[in-house]
């Protein structure tokens, strides 16, 4: 009962949280915002818990019912991302407390931006029609835009002009699509589509501009030109947000509506095509993740290229078989939660060696293993986990993804998987070969405080615990999916 | 063609024009009234396709304001990030925008 | 869980809790981490010691849970496995004794035996891995956990082995990824069994079949250092001495060694591999690696090149072994794992005595040694002899079984191939022998290190005569009960009389 109550509490709480802190006196939000963070994880874990218990459900927001009213689902893959929300932005928020705290202009503004933009994802999670999946866009992604602003400087703010640019016609084109199929079919609910959709003219249209948005959003191949500004600049908590989470809010919806739609009206080209792009994302983002010099942009181009794994879900379940497409789907899920763990783990750690050396270049690293360990290993066990090298939930992932291939036939996406890998390892390690040679004898670096650290650790961990224990976790994603029980 | 198509058409060519705008010009206010011309092509579809033939529907005018409030917000958004862009290094346009 | 399933996480968790607990410590700890380093491995060879006697009487010891849905973490204690488990165990224990004398007052020595640790963690994985899954997960494991030691001194030229070492590893661990993956899709889960579990199989699949195996054997072949996947062995010896005597010698070119035989036995299974017309190939890479990996030998002036070559060669002997079809050339095969693991440590041992004791890195400035160091001396020579194969030593043991087999498989031309490598392994090893017996010092020694009572610091001494200890007994008492030789035998009717 309590899981069931709290569902209206995931947008509620951050949605109040947010209102009230920019009422607040600067001086107060943080510690506001460390109160709040309790309450909002105890909720998720009660819808978490709750779906687990008692199965999938939809809850109509002050029982009003759709169309008008809004209504919610809560299905395995919906409480999944709303628990890994929870998780990592609870983590990157202690993080952004200590790491801003010199900061007081930033800070204050961080936290009812953080606030806005939990409930944004919040709402995409739990979104059962696609104009509700535009307005938790919007919320999330102006929140993000927010976010990337706050570094004040004129890099971050023609970032976030950028991206902002980028995210407004991305929308937009997802709003026509919407207008699009409302006219056609006259429902917007995900389940109403599904029953009613046919492959005609206007549909494959609406689709097109649906997924094309999308793209843009989600910084896929060749579209992702605004993302590296934009996660490689900001303040290092928020560039673990936008990495960890703000893209996997756009590839969700298409995700969502790809289940709903794709399958019956698309052609098979598309999604081919879409796995095509991926695969570009793949190799040009490891190729040019490789050639940086600034850290935190290698690791940004890093989620250009993680970003094209994700697509390989398109084609391998698309026209293939229910086993081969069940694979695809556990395979990508595990990616995306191994990616969101790791890649906000990485940006962290490459944020507290920052911090260490006083200098984004990578060329400053040299010998820093001596006196960093620490930051050092959650970056190398990260790593490990966007490698897809065992034991981690990125090779998990691979594995099932790779499964998924061979058993589908489509050998040509193993060659992705495998040069993918291997691009992903060259730009690991070229951090690792600076930090382990042998450089001044002498400490220079900062120590950055525990609490930086450990909660990068945490964060790799679970990373590469997940791949450990992944056939849980999965289970419960394919409740009330089409690919499992519940 | 029925009246509400004409709608609906005059708003796909506020969409394309609007789109042009935005793809074709560097000043950024001016492409930012561009995206806002793309909205309102977008909330003409949306009303326009919806009141064909099936009476007055609620639904689209809910969406349509929840949309105008949302573009709004961007904008608003926008004049703010703009307005520290121009600050912060004197241009009206981003740089290596080509 | 039960006890026995407990024992082998302890087994496993022995060093992994070393390691972690290494990370942590400050790197001015050294008596600490010193004495949690040598309990945990003294604890482990205990462990392992209880479970070769309970495998001898046939119990069974196994842990397993579900990763995903149809694949399983398995560890599990079966002949061979606990045969290599002994083997990397008994020498992490001489290997960090050495690594504490050798290393002292070095830089990040918390990195290292941390590194260490995790190492052994991930050799004794793969040795108790019970099916495919988790045989790949330790492997890659294995390969992550060297890089840092192979790059430990910082130094450009060690920077550039380290990523010759993972351009090839990674490269060989995706390949064998591909295979382990296919081979799900085409069966399922993949346990190792005695035997083998796949000879039941449509014949139709049997051209995919044999491309699988191409894809594992070349993936493993990587870290075992098969001809023409090799180059990064001899490069990787700028590592610290106790790195390359354990990993170089032991761990790695072992793994997958011991990784071609679990997938010639348990995953197809010897008849299997012999009929689909396998092992014939397989016999003839590893007779190619022994001749090359010997003459190349030859040539180093480098000692420990020299050394790393002769690794290349003698490692294919075990291959060699396990690719000729009847249980003679098996027990010879396996029998060269342990024998080869005791007597190249010995020699890499002495080599880093040589080393750090004398200044001296090449055969030809060798001159004299034994005078000056004449305990280091005789046990270089004893594993010199074991290498070439005189007996009793140890060596002598593997090739005796080696050609009895290659004849009793009909395969004659492998005799040949085993007098012509003995003959190139005397060549390489004996000139090294007169240099260090027969020939005089012109100059003085240039001594780098206090010494103490010995030749050389005890910490250095001890492990080196220990290992050269084992060396010998495993040749001389090949017939006793628990020798190498026995525990192959045992092994061998077990997974020819499934």
């Amino acid at each position: 009962m309590i899981g069931f109550w709290s569902v209206p509490l995931l947008f509620a709480l951050p949605l109040a949280l947010g209102i009230v802190s920019l009422l607040a006196p600067p001086a107060w939000r943080a510690r506001l915002g460390l109160a709040g963070l309790l309450p909002l994880l105890a909720a998720s874990i009660a819808v978490f818990a709750h779906l687990v218990l008692d199965g999938p459900h939809t809850y109509a927001l002050g029982n009003w019912n759709a169309p008008l009213g809004i209504n919610l689902a809560v299905d395995g893959l919906a409480a999944g991302m709303v628990l890994l929300t929870a998780v990592v932005s609870s983590l990157c928020a202690i993080y952004a407390w200590v790491y801003l705290r010199d900061q007081p202009a930033s800070s204050s503004f961080f936290w009812p931006l953080l606030w806005f933009l939990w409930a944004g994802m919040n709402g995409i999670w739990l979104a059962e029609d696609i104009f509700n999946l535009y307005v938790g866009l919007e919320v999330m992604g102006l929140a993000a835009v927010g976010l990337v602003a706050l570094k004040a400087t004129p890099q971050a703010l023609a970032a976030a002009m950028r991206y902002l640019l980028a995210a407004l016609l991305g929308s937009l084109a997802y709003l026509l699509g919407v207008a699009l199929l409302y006219a056609s079919y006259g429902t917007l609910s995900m389940a109403g589509l599904q029953e009613a959709a046919t492959a005609d003219v206007t549909t494959q249209v609406a689709l097109a501009l649906i997924i094309l948005g999308l793209l843009l959003k989600t910084a896929l191949f060749p579209l992702h030109a605004w993302l590296p500004p934009a996660h490689g600049g900001a303040l290092t908590p928020v560039s673990a947000l936008l990495s960890a989470l703000v893209v996997k809010g756009s590839f969700y919806i298409l995700l969502r509506i790809w289940m709903v739609l794709g399958t019956e009206v698309t052609p098979f080209a598309t999604a081919q095509l879409l796995g095509i792009l991926g695969a570009g994302a793949v190799f040009y983002g490891g190729w040019m993740a490789w050639r940086q010099h600034h850290l935190k942009q290698l690791v940004a181009y890093s989620t250009v290229a993680q970003i094209g794994y994700l697509f390989l879900f398109f084609p391998l379940v698309t026209g293939t078989g229910p086993e081969a497409a069940r694979l695809a789907w556990d395979g990508t899920l595990m990616m995306l939660i191994a990616h969101a763990l790791a890649k906000a783990a990485l940006f962290l750690s490459a944020g507290n060696l920052i911090l260490a050396v006083g200098s984004a270049h990578i060329g400053h690293l040299v010998g820093i293993s001596r006196f960093r360990p620490m930051s050092l290993f959650s970056f190398g066990l990260a790593g490990v986990s966007l490698m897809g090298l065992p034991p981690s939930g990125g090779f998990t992932g691979k594995w099932l993804l790779l499964n998924s291939a061979i058993l589908s036939g489509q050998w040509w996406w193993l060659i992705v998987l495998f040069l993918g890998g291997l691009l992903s390892a060259a730009y690991i390690f070229k951090v690792f070969r600076m930090a382990f040679r042998e450089g001044p004898q002498v400490d220079h670096s900062v120590t950055p405080p525990l609490t930086l650290d450990v909660t990068a650790l945490m964060l790799a961990a679970s990373a590469i615990l997940i791949g450990l224990t992944a056939h849980l976790p999965l289970a419960w994603l394919r409740i009330g999916s089409p690919f499992g029980a519940g | 063609m029925s009246g509400a198509l004409v709608f609906a058409w005059s708003g796909v060519v506020l969409f394309s024009l609007g789109l042009f705008g935005f793809i074709v010009h560097r000043h950024l206010l001016r492409r930012l009234l561009a995206f806002n011309i793309m909205g309102s092509g977008a909330f003409l579809v949306l009303v326009g396709l919806a009141q064909d033939g099936r009476g007055i529907d609620p639904v689209p005018h809910a969406m349509v304001i929840t949309g105008i409030v949302v573009a709004v917000a961007s904008t608003a958004l926008a004049l703010v990030v703009f307005r520290r862009w121009y600050r912060a290094s004197g241009r009206t346009d981003l740089p290596e925008d080509t | 869980m039960d006890w026995n399933s407990l024992i082998l996480f302890a087994v496993l968790a022995t060093s992994l809790v070393a390691s972690a607990v290494i990370f942590l410590l400050a790197e001015s700890r050294v008596t600490l981490r010193s004495t949690i380093n040598l309990a945990a491995a003294v604890l482990k060879l205990l462990l392992v010691l209880w479970i070769i006697w309970g495998v001898y009487q046939n119990i069974e010891y196994e842990l397993r849970f579900t990763i995903i849905d149809g694949v399983d973490f398995i560890l599990r204690a079966d002949a061979l496995g606990i045969m290599f488990v002994g083997l990397s165990s008994l020498l992490w224990l001489f290997t960090t004794l050495y690594a504490i004398g050798y290393l002292e007052k070095a830089p990040n020595r918390s990195r290292f035996f941390g590194f260490f640790s995790l190492c052994v963690a991930s050799t004794v994985g793969i040795a108790l891995a019970g099916n495919l899954f988790t045989f790949l997960l330790f492997y890659e494991l294995l390969t992550l956990s060297t890089y840092p030691l192979v790059v430990h001194r910082g130094t450009r030229e060690s920077l550039r082995a380290g990523q010759i070492y993972l351009y090839y590893t990674l490269g060989g661990g995706a390949l064998l990824l591909f295979g382990v993956v296919a081979l799900h899709v085409l069966v399922g889960d993949t346990e190792f069994i005695p035997g083998g579990s796949l000879s039941g199989l449509d014949p139709t699949l049997y051209p995919l079949l044999i491309g699988i195996f191409l894809m594992m054997v070349i993936g493993l072949g990587v870290k075992a250092a098969l001809f023409p996947l090799h180059a990064w062995l001899p490069m990787a010896m700028v590592a610290p001495a106790p790195v390359s005597a354990l990993l170089h010698a032991v761990a790695v070119v072992k793994a997958g060694a011991f990784g071609i035989a679990r997938v010639v036995y348990d995953v197809y299974g010897i008849e299997f591999a012999f009929s689909l017309g396998l092992l014939g190939p397989l016999a003839v890479a590893a007779s190619i690696t022994i001749l090359y990996g010997s003459l190349r030998a030859l040539a180093q002036d480098d000692l420990k090149k020299r050394l790393a070559f002769s690794t290349i060669s003698q490692v294919s002997y075990i291959i060699l072994g396990i690719s000729l079809f009847g249980p003679i050339g098996t027990i010879g095969g396996l029998v060269h794992l342990l024998h080869q693991g005791l007597m190249k440590i010995t020699l890499f041992f002495c080599a880093g005595n040589y080393a750090e004791t004398l200044g001296v890195h090449k055969v030809s400035e060798l001159d004299g040694a034994g005078q000056r160091m004449p305990a280091t001396s005789v046990a270089f020579t004893l594993g010199a002899f074991g290498m070439i194969g005189i007996p009793p030593m140890a060596g002598f043991i593997s090739k005796w079984y080696l050609g009895i087999g290659a004849l009793e498989a009909g395969m004659n031309w492998v005799l040949g191939v085993l007098i012509v490598s003995s003959l190139l392994n005397a060549a390489y090893f004996l000139p090294i022998l007169y240099r260090i017996w027969f020939r005089r010092r012109e100059r003085p020694w240039c001594e780098g290190k206090v010494v103490g009572r010995f030749e050389t610091p005890a910490l250095l001494l001890i492990p080196t005569l220990a290992t050269a200890a084992f060396a010998l007994a495993a040749g001389l008492f090949a017939g006793m009960p628990f020798s190498p030789l026995y525990w192959a035998q045992i092994i061998v009717s077990r997974e020819y009389l499934p």
